[in-house]
């Protein structure tokens, strides 16, 4: 989608502000692909503002996958200020956020989207 | 019905007060209303896609496809925020002065208005992808009473209703120091911005260094508060900014003041020269 409005004024903008954007696109399109399947995968249910399980036990230190899967009726969103992640999923959606290293404790969770909800995240 | 009203309030804030500085730093150029409209359009087009796509898109790049999109979509937004200030040094003159209209600016303005059109886009396809996802998500799911959309409706209104102060207020600022007041707006958005960016990037795991927190002001003002939303929105507040995110910011501002001060140097020699 940016693409397309980038050519409407791409005629007069500075080449060096377009090649900086090509640039980055590049940069994206080189990202080592590698070894998803080997991740450990944390699994998450999301409902309605609960979060089963309420206590989220993950790996510290190391890459891992936590998928999360909205059974509710509502939409959802899995956020943690301290943890700097946000992801937003429509009813029945499955979706999930890769970390790279968390280290050991304990952080609070909630549900953007359902004011309420609260859970946490362990690491260890 | 309190609950959906925030919701979307908030998020509409966050896209409206960029629209409402952007619209305040075009004053006086021809065709801005059709160049800003376009990149609205294009956001919320953009941002039903982001939203229809989302599994897809976050499964993307080993699961860092989410980020990077918002990281590639911040750094255009920055990009072009960095043009504009740069440009604004050289012509904001002319397009504050009375000459304004038959100026060589109200023709090169086409530029900055595209880049800014942008800006715009990008700022509402990013947070107006979990707009779409919360308000569909209350039409469809049929599980929410007719007082829950009622309030995410009258949240959206509200949202944009303190948006458009934003530009009202800076609409009254008098010509002679509107692009001043702008052009600094726009520093620390694009430094916000850019230190968001920075996070993205470290979320998906393309810059590892530099992750620890410089401080953490949670206890004196929450980014999830509502001011802390709007000053997020605004310069980039965040309660516990990474030592990247710090150099992010203070690099930006720099690379901008300086470009700046370069471009109206030009100018100013091109003058003495004519």
């Amino acid at each position: 989608m940016p693409d397309r409005i980038i050519s409407f004024g791409s005629r007069r903008l500075p080449r060096a502000l377009i090649g900086a954007g090509l640039g980055a696109a590049l940069l994206v399109a080189c990202v080592p692909s590698a070894r998803a399947e080997d991740l450990p995968v944390i699994k998450l249910e999301m409902r309605d503002g609960v979060f089963v399980p309420e206590v989220i036990e993950v790996p510290a230190n190391t890459r891992f996958k936590l998928e999360i899967t909205n059974t509710g009726k509502s939409p959802v969103e899995f956020e943690s200020a301290e943890l700097k992640r946000e992801k937003a999923l429509a009813s029945g959606a499955t979706s999930s956020i890769v970390f790279r290293t968390v280290d050991p404790g304990t952080y609070p969770v909630f549900d953007d989207f359902h004011p309420e909800s609260k859970a946490t995240l362990v690491a260890k | 019905m309190i609950g959906a009203f925030v919701i979307a309030f908030r998020e509409v804030i966050e896209a409206g007060l960029i629209v409402g500085i952007v619209l305040a730093a075009t004053r006086g150029i021809v065709g801005r209303g059709r160049w800003i409209g376009l990149g609205i359009v294009g956001g919320l087009a953009g941002a039903a896609l982001i939203a229809l796509f989302a599994e897809k898109i976050s499964d993307a790049f080993e699961g860092a496809g989410q980020d990077i999109l918002n990281a590639s979509v911040l750094i255009v937004a920055v990009l072009m925020l960095i043009w504009h200030n740069t440009w604004m040094s050289r012509h904001g003159r002319e397009l504050a002065g009375e000459l304004r209209a038959a100026g060589n600016a109200v023709r090169t303005g086409q530029s900055t208005l595209a880049a800014l059109a942008l800006v715009v886009g990008a700022a509402i396809l990013r947070e107006g992808a979990e707009l779409v996802l919360f308000l569909y998500g209350l039409v469809a799911s049929g599980a929410s009473g007719a007082e829950l959309q009622i309030g995410a409706l009258a949240g959206v209104a509200v949202g944009a209703l303190v948006s458009s102060v934003s530009y009202f207020g800076l609409a009254a600022v008098p010509t002679r120091y509107v692009f001043s007041v702008t052009s600094a707006l726009i520093i620390f958005l694009a430094a916000g911005l850019a230190a968001q960016a920075a996070q993205f990037l470290s979320n998906a795991g393309l810059i590892t260094v530099l992750d620890r927190p410089l401080w953490n002001t949670a206890g004196i003002l929450r980014e999830d508060s509502i001011v802390g939303r709007v000053l997020h929105a605004l310069i980039g507040y965040t309660d516990r900014p990474t030592a990247l995110q710090g150099v992010v910011y203070l690099g930006t501002i720099i690379v901008m003041i300086g470009l700046m001060q370069w471009s109206a140097a030009d100018k100013r020699r091109q003058l003495r020269t004519a």
